[in-house]
């Protein structure tokens, strides 16, 4: 009985949340204050964590709302500073760019068709589960075996992961940095310090 | 006892509505600058709750680091309508 409670009360979360994530998107489309703009993404980011965590990914959701609601609000933010507060008007007809999108969407619902049933006991994520939690500890030392998939079993993955996250860091800092050089055009003054 | 953590799940999901409702209506920035504060606060105390509704306590860990990275964005944010940017140092000494 509390078995299915549960069960029953994660789908209704998740039917809540990613309700609200959908008007979210909406608004977020309509609005066209850049910093409203920036605002409403943070919050989409922190329902975003919470249906993570109601899908019991939890280093997910972690990494959605440090990156997503943390970091991200806070380039953007810096980014708004060098362009304008308000979003221009399209020049051309928004239509080609509405079916392209519309288009990409129906391909991604296309792509999830070929997935497993959402916990299907026989594919190879459940199947070979055991087999690494037996061997996460003598293997790598590490109690959690989420960490230790991550870190040890699909290390390359997630070191490719980090390369990209690095270099768009450091893209995003010398842009940044760029701006702030041509605002203050005298030697020694705010262009050197970051 | 998990009908307790139910019920108060619940009402947390009643006022995310009400917290999206009032950012996406503004009408000023502030007003949508204070529901994204009480959405954060919402999702730590769903997160929290969530873990005791599921017998997972340990979740209480991940809501603090929620609520520090609320401080961020705040801080983020009143910085930049205090020097209009990011990037300045800050008050000259």
């Amino acid at each position: 009985m509390a078995e299915a409670t549960i069960f029953n009360a994660e789908a209704l979360f998740n039917m809540a949340l990613l309700t609200g994530l959908a008007v979210l998107t909406f608004g977020i489309a309509r609005l066209r204050n850049l910093f409203g703009v920036v605002v409403l993404a943070s919050i989409y980011s922190f329902l975003m964590a919470t249906v993570l965590v109601v899908l019991d990914a939890v280093d997910v959701a972690m990494t959605e709302a440090s990156v997503g609601a943390g970091v991200s609000a806070v380039l953007l933010l810096s980014a708004l500073h060098l362009t304008r507060m308000e979003e221009a008007k399209p020049m051309r007809s928004t239509l080609l760019p509405l079916f392209v999108a519309g288009v990409t969407g129906a391909v991604l619902v296309w792509g999830t068709l070929d997935l497993p049933d959402f916990g299907d006991p026989t594919q190879p994520i459940h199947a070979a589960g055991p087999d690494y939690l037996e061997r996460t500890v003598p293997e790598t030392g590490i109690a959690n075996a989420v960490t230790s998939t991550l870190a040890s079993y699909r290390g390359f993955d997630t070191l490719g992961e980090t390369t990209v996250i690095f270099t768009a860091g450091i893209a995003v800092l010398v842009l940044l940095k760029r701006g702030t050089r041509r605002r203050n055009p005298k030697p020694g003054e705010g262009g050197d310090a970051l | 006892m998990t009908y307790v953590f139910l019920a108060g799940l619940l009402a947390v999901l009643v006022g995310l509505a009400l917290f999206i409702a009032r950012a996406l209506k503004g009408p000023t920035i502030f007003d949508r600058l204070v529901a994204a504060n009480s959405v954060g606060v919402a999702a730590i105390v769903f997160l929290a709750l969530f873990g005791f509704f599921t017998g997972r306590p340990e979740f209480l860990d991940i809501g603090l680091t929620y609520a520090l990275l609320n401080i961020v964005g705040v801080f983020a944010v009143l910085k930049f309508f205090r020097y209009g940017g990011l990037g300045s140092a800050g008050e000259e000494p």
